[in-house]
């Protein structure tokens, strides 16, 4: 019998989440709404979010560039078409392995600082002192986060798109000798501005799955140290994983509003 | 004057002249009853301090007053205002008039002390920077801290953190004070300091302590009345005068540290 009430516990379990994180957007537009916005939390959380994830984002973009030209070569090569390398590897970076790997490595990065830095306050009674001084933890937090990740993340993923396309520039035509113009015009031909679109539109809607979902672990943290580091570590997992699902119904959506191959 | 959960609270003075009052107050925390019941009343201008065994819901009780927590059952009424009818963003009134310094002082770990200490001030509207610097700088004379303003929270020993947090709840000059344990691993000297201080808040600005503490040295020189919360409900309520002659064994044992083990 308690076996049979577990997928009806996980689905109440399931839906008290989906209404907590419904109650956190409403107070973040709330939030919004008062119109105070603390710009020198949002420029340092802008630094956090944005300057502190160069490297990760730079060699995350780099090496992937760099292998999957390495795969596609390979095999390419066996049917002759080897300088397709350049138009395969840009749709691919722009369309789904440039935002999906730079958001993951984020939710990693910033959305654990995030629940981390939130949850550490939340248990050392910070944020009930942020309550007595009169001031909504949600737009002293949540909201400057919110708004650092908006804008740090399609940059992010600009970036990381980037420099995925010197990495396979630099194996293709340094590497394996194919002709800079092959790579460049087949490159140029097959990618278009609604690929970047597609990137980074993906980077917008992680950057707010991740703040909402890192944040709201933090806003719940309670246990002391191991209940932080529990919330961390819920905040990277969940954070991971709605990126991933979620970046395959995006894809869909976005391929019927910017189709492959459009100009 | 010993106390069962049923009997009303006696007051000296009429209701009207109340700054905090408790009816009835419930509270549970999951399984665990904390509150069961409790009735207090405390009068403008006077000092309460609340003993009790740990773990007896002292700080729970604190925190109704100031809304962080909601009661399961009961009124918790401060300066005319029903906290457990109000929704966190009414709450404003109460805590510009209200504040109060936690047990682990719960300063902000990104700021430097003075910036902690002038946190509320910035925070209710004071924008003279001067005002600010002076109002900082008094409030930290007070608590013996004025050498010690630029350090970080994380570079203080815990008796520091707990006088700096004291300084930001006295800096807004609120009518009411809620103090969690103020002397609590404070030196005596730095403790007579505190306890001068809570005194001199009182006879010069009329201001309202609420304090909950374990020190009985403490208690008698600061305390008008004193509280004994017990099994969840006020078992002693009286001034110093009658807690020192109060029959209860119970009382007695707690008030002169008698555990009644032997080696």
């Amino acid at each position: 019998m308690e076996l049979l009430r577990l997928p009806g516990r996980a689905f109440i379990d399931f839906l008290h989440y989906l209404g907590q994180l419904a109650a956190l957007v409403a107070d973040l537009s709330w939030s919004v709404s008062r119109g105070i916005l603390r710009l020198k939390l949002v420029a340092r959380q802008i630094v956090e979010i944005g300057y502190g994830s160069q490297t990760v984002v730079i060699v995350t973009g780099a090496f992937t560039g760099a292998v999957f030209t390495f795969q596609c070569y390979t095999n390419f090569k066996q049917f002759g078409v080897e300088s397709g390398v350049g138009a395969i590897v840009s749709v691919a970076l722009c369309r789904e392995l440039g935002p999906v790997l730079a958001g993951l490595m984020v939710a990693g990065r910033v959305g654990a600082a995030m629940a981390a830095d939130i949850g550490t306050m939340k248990v050392t009674e910070q944020i009930d002192a942020l309550r007595v001084m009169g001031v909504d933890p949600v737009g002293y937090l949540v909201l400057p986060r919110f708004i650092a990740m908006l804008v740090s993340m399609p940059l992010l993923i600009a970036e990381s798109i980037t420099f995925g396309l010197i990495a396979s520039y630099i194996v293709t035509v340094f590497g394996y000798g194919v002709p800079e113009p092959w790579f460049i015009s087949h490159m140029k031909e097959h990618t278009n501005m609604t690929d970047l679109s597609v990137g980074m539109i993906k980077g917008f809607v992680f950057g707010i799955i991740i703040t909402l979902i890192s944040c709201h672990q933090g806003l719940i943290a309670k246990d002391g140290a191991v209940g932080v580091g529990n919330g961390t570590t819920r905040a990277v997992v969940i954070s991971s994983l709605t990126l991933l699902i979620l970046n395959f119904f995006l894809s869909i959506l976005l391929n019927y509003v910017f189709p492959m191959g459009a100009a | 004057m010993i106390l069962s959960s049923a009997m009303p609270v006696p007051a000296s003075k009429s209701s009207s002249d109340a700054f905090i009052e408790v009816r009835g107050l419930h509270k549970a925390i999951g399984s665990q009853k904390i509150l069961c019941g409790v009735d207090l009343r405390v009068h403008k201008g006077e000092t309460l301090v609340i003993i009790g065994p740990s773990g007896e819901g002292k700080t729970v009780l604190m925190k109704h007053v100031i809304g962080l927590m909601r009661p399961d059952q009961g009124e918790v009424i401060v300066e005319g205002l029903h906290v457990e009818k109000l929704r966190e963003r009414e709450l404003k009134p109460i805590r510009e008039k209200v504040s109060m310094m936690f047990q682990n002082a719960a300063l902000f770990d990104s700021m430097t002390v003075e910036e902690n200490v002038a946190f509320p001030l910035v925070e209710s509207g004071v924008r003279d920077r001067k005002e600010i610097e002076r109002r900082v700088h008094e409030a930290l004379e007070v608590v013996d801290l004025a050498e010690h303003g630029k350090k970080l929270p994380v570079n203080l020993s815990g008796g520091m953190r707990k006088r700096a947090g004291i300084a930001r709840a006295i800096v807004g000059r609120s009518h009411c004070i809620l103090y969690d344990e103020p002397t609590a691993s404070l030196d005596p000297l730095v403790s007579d300091v505190i306890d001068q201080m809570i005194l001199r808040l009182q006879k010069r600005y009329g201001v309202t302590s609420l304090v909950v503490t374990h020190d009985m040295k403490s208690m008698y020189t600061i305390a008008n009345r004193v509280a004994m919360l017990k099994r969840g409900v006020i078992k002693f309520l009286g001034t110093p005068d009658e807690l020192r002659n109060c029959p209860d064994e119970e009382v007695q044992d707690f008030i002169n540290g008698r555990s009644g083990i032997t080696a």
